[in-house]
């Protein structure tokens, strides 16, 4: 069987001229598992596929607002203001008679970049981290530990009011901090699967034949920790959006009048006491169904694999 | 004990590092730090003169450093930038309303989270699946929008609780801050009764329970002594990050049902670019977040005896 | 005194609603004073034979069949009357002594609870007694073993532990499941003694499920042999070795590798010799103050 699988993987074949460390490292890519899309729906059950589609839903929206769109989010006209929902206006309007469907659409868009700038700079920082003080170990992996030790100290939504305080309000400085933030959580687990792999013996014997460890690193080191790193992006993803949608309600991050959907939940919260529920209602649906959908796709990636792992 | 005098002196080390950052940062600033504290407000030069003996412009910037780091440590916070005020007199008028409502709040997570999430875990079935769901669901909740329909519902439309202020009095204050204490536990709450669960399932199929249940020990024993007792030990460190973080949530809640916190000061202050009110709430923030998550780390110590021998006389 | 008829064991998964036979209709009788040696390799059914027993089996399990004990059903009783024949007639030896303890409590705990919570004795009494039952399975340090956490202790330790709570409400019927795999190899043949030993001086009843033939052939008055879920064939160790029936008990005599040295309990199958020393009451107590004298020291 194990032959069969070899055939068909491309990069599994063993020339007889590899050495016994290459073939070793081959073999070793060859267990990691593959992400084929049927592993991929196993995994996330009906209920994650599901979130996934919404997540779909939701990045198309974001991408393809200016085509779907029924109205301008800008353009609001005096005469409609707090409309309730009707066909002309699916989801109502809002205080400056703007179409709140449209602007939910909208909103999709910075929603969506926010928490994308925080998950792949997290990605980025905590595997750098966690794989150089893996592979250099002793001092450097004790120092990078106390530099994670102190960011640990700091909740990250202070982070982030940190940065705003000292930057301005604005929405890349805001995820710039989170982000931040987040990496002590992510390079903690990385730098544990990453210390697993690093002290199997083929890397030990890779080493021996010379090949430089940053080779070793991001060709063998790097892939096994992958899911991880996935993992990470997708759970980091809903905190983010929930942390970001937070600091424009306080008027920190996204400024008016950009439609945001945390920023919409703010400014209907006028509107809602006089009992205009829409605005509020609607842009807060949409960011617990989005956060709910990344957070169970999460858990289904990572969560099963880890408690699959213990028993 | 030196397992506890060593947290304490890492904490402190942190500490240190952080009043370090905090007071850096804002020479990060685009602009000279007289430019970024007066944020082009037009101020007198008496005022001018005293912001800069204040923020000690004109010595060196390790000296500058260290003296306000004393000051910090001597309990002086600095004055307003706008106001002129004592930031460690309006900070300690405004945390009372910030620790009543964490407090509120921790007690919420941890008696609904923990409670919702054993019940669940021994009631299969449709309340179970309830859960799941809703813990599935809850934490996905941001807790400003929670706010907004807490206040909505109960507020303004059946006006069973206040929708501001943080009242006076245990009892008014208790009765202000109930919805507050909700919206803001309720990610909590949806965390906890998830990993709750997780772990009274997972402690149900352990060998030391099924043995406990073939030697025939009553059931009420086998789920309090053995099931539930030990599912709690995972529960805790997220009950424990949870609560840590309630305080740095915190403010969100207070903006929004304008309570009188340090968290409210705090977003006002970032509004206003009061930097000295943002420096010394920041500090706050991360000694009680350090201070908490502290003392989770020694209560588990307490509570598992494997970790308390282990860090303790290496038996074995 | 132990009557199984017919046991069937199915699985069900709870995904698919797909059913798996794990048992297929076992039937075997004990005994008083017996012990029956249950062997086969790891899957072949062995311990979920003993977990029906004990109404023990996996959530979504279904036990059919009949298993009785001095004439009560036991797939026919649950809830209380369940718990007192657990509590009183039958005591589980599990294989792995660390997982059978709870690890947050002493190990006094768990001798008390068992005579006091399961068996309803006094506290005080329960706890005077437990001190009285480590030193019966040879533990001398009985203050300092009551007082430590189960990871504090060494696996044979834990195990005699466990066989003394197991003894403690002198129950009708033992049930051993591989009670020494988890243990290193001089430490298995203590604890092996020892459990022979109490067994015997109570006169009881057990059933030594084993995938060693030879441990179960020194220990045992009949052997079963099973495989995938069925009892291929039931005699004394003598008719097993001399007159194997099915292919698969010859295969698994000519598989055994050779473990024990001329002389020792469990060489018996090997050589032929004698009833082993260990089955006319040996493994006394000059070995077990012995073993006691190291785990001290450790």
């Amino acid at each position: 069987m194990t032959q069969q699988k070899m055939k068909r993987d491309p990069g599994a074949n063993t020339s007889a001229q590899d050495t016994v460390a290459v073939q070793l490292l081959r073999k070793h890519r060859n267990d990691v598992p593959v992400s084929g899309w049927r592993l991929l729906a196993k995994r996330l059950g009906p209920v994650g596929l599901i979130s996934l589609g919404i997540i779909a839903l939701v990045v198309l929206m974001a991408i393809l607002a200016p085509v779907i769109a029924p109205y301008d989010p800008y353009e609001g006209s005096v005469t409609a203001r707090h409309e309730a929902w009707s066909l002309a206006h699916l989801m109502g309007t809002d205080q400056s008679g703007r179409d709140i469907l449209s602007r939910i659409i909208w909103g999709a868009r910075t929603s969506l970049i926010g928490p994308t700038i925080v998950i792949l700079v997290t990605a980025f920082l905590a595997t750098t981290l966690a794989l150089t003080a893996v592979w250099f170990g002793g001092r450097v992996d004790a120092l990078i530990s106390r530099m994670l030790d102190i960011l640990f100290a700091f909740p990250n939504m202070l982070l982030a009011i940190l940065a705003v305080a000292i930057f301005g309000p604005s929405l890349l400085t805001a995820s710039i901090a989170l982000a931040i933030g987040f990496t002590p959580y992510s390079a903690r687990v990385i730098r544990s699967v990453a210390l697993r792999e690093r002290n199997l013996p083929y890397v030990a014997s890779a080493q021996l034949q010379g090949i430089s460890g940053f080779v070793i690193t991001v060709r063998h080191i790097l892939p096994n920790v992958r899911t991880q790193i996935l993992t990470g992006m997708t759970i980091n993803f809903g905190y983010a959006m929930i942390e970001l949608a937070a600091l424009s309600f306080l008027g920190l991050g996204v400024q008016p009048p950009t439609p945001d959907w945390g920023l919409m939940v703010s400014n209907g919260q006028a509107s809602l006491q006089q009992g205009y529920w829409e605005q509020s209602i609607f842009a807060g649906l949409a960011i617990v169904i989005t956060v709910a959908a990344f957070g169970y796709v999460g858990e289904q990636l990572g969560g099963r694999r880890a408690s699959g792992r213990t028993r | 004990m030196t397992y506890v005098l060593k947290r304490l002196g890492a904490l402190a080390a942190v500490l240190v590092v952080s009043s370090f950052i905090v007071f850096s940062g804002m020479y990060l600033a685009p602009g000279s730090p007289e430019q970024f504290l007066v944020q082009g407000r037009t101020v007198s030069p008496e005022v001018l003169a005293s912001i800069r003996a204040q923020y000690g412009l004109d010595d060196p910037f390790l000296i500058r450093y260290w003296n306000w780091l004393m000051d910090v440590l001597q309990g002086d916070l600095g004055r307003s930038l706008l106001t002129q005020q004592d930031v460690s007199a309006l900070v300690a008028s405004r945390l009372p309303t910030t620790l009543f409502l964490a407090a509120f709040a921790a007690i919420l997570i941890t008696v609904l989270g923990v409670g919702l999430g054993v019940l669940a875990a021994t009631r299969s079935g449709a309340f179970e699946k309830l859960v799941v769901f809703g813990s599935n669901l809850g934490f996905a909740v941001p807790t400003f929008f929670a706010a907004l329909v807490l206040m909505f519902v109960f507020g303004s439309n059946l006006g069973w609780f206040p929708v501001s202020g943080s009242g006076e009095g245990f009892a008014d204050r208790l009765w202000h801050l109930t919805l507050p204490a909700i919206a803001l536990a309720f990610p909590g709450i949806a965390v906890v009764a998830r990993i709750t669960r997780t772990a009274v399932r997972e402690e149900q199929g352990s060998e030391h329970v099924i043995m406990a249940i073939a030697r025939g020990v009553p059931k009420q024993f086998v789920l309090w002594r053995h099931t539930i007792r030990n599912s709690m030990l995972p529960v805790t460190t997220v009950l424990g990050t949870n609560i840590a973080g309630l305080l740095a949530s915190a403010f969100v809640i207070e903006y929004a049902f304008t309570l009188d916190g340090i968290g409210s000061l705090l977003v006002n202050s970032v509004q206003k670019k009061d930097f000295a009110v943002v420096q010394a709430i920041a500090l706050i923030m991360v000694l009680a977040f350090g201070l908490i998550n502290l003392i989770v780390d020694l209560l588990y110590a307490v509570i598992d005896p494997r970790v308390r021998l282990s860090k303790g006389a290496a038996a074995r | 005194m132990l009557k199984i008829d017919g046991l069937v064991l199915t699985v069900v998964d709870p995904d698919t609603g797909h059913e798996t036979e794990i048992l297929h209709g076992n039937s075997l009788e004990l005994a008083q004073g017996e012990a029956l040696g249950l062997v086969g390799e790891s899957g072949s059914g062995k311990s979920m034979t003993l977990k029906c027993i004990l109404g023990i089996e996996p959530d979504g399990a279904r036990v059919d069949g009949t298993i009785a004990l001095d004439g009560t059903d036991l797939l026919a009783s649950g809830g209380d009357a369940l718990r007192r024949i657990r509590a009183e007639d039958l005591a589980l030896i599990a294989q792995n002594p660390h997982g059978a303890l709870n690890p947050v409590l002493p190990v006094g705990r768990f001798l008390v609870e068992g005579m006091s919570d399961a068996r309803s004795m006094g506290r005080a009494e329960a706890r005077e007694r437990a001190a009285d039952l480590l030193r019966q399975v040879g533990i001398a340090d009985t203050e300092r073993v009551l007082r430590s956490y189960p990871h504090q202790l060494s696996g044979g330790m834990l195990q005699r532990v466990v066989i003394a709570g197991a003894i403690s409400g002198d129950p009708k019927l033992l049930l051993a499941d591989e009670p020494t795999t988890a243990l290193d190899v001089t430490t298995q043949a203590e604890v092996v003694a020892i459990l022979d030993e109490k067994r015997r001086e109570h006169g009881l009843s057990m059933i030594f499920v084993t995938h060693d033939l030879d441990l179960a052939a020194a220990v045992c008055d009949r052997l079963a042999v099973m495989k995938d879920g069925e009892i291929l064939e039931i005699g004394t160790p003598e008719e097993i070795r001399d007159r194997p029936r099915t292919d698969y008990t010859r295969k698994l005599m000519a598989a055994r590798p050779m473990l024990y040295p001329e002389g020792h309990p469990a060489a018996f199958l090997a050589g032929g010799a004698g009833p082993a020393p260990l089955r006319e009451g040996g493994g006394g107590n000059d070995e077990t103050d012995r073993i006691n004298g190291e785990e001290a020291g450790a």
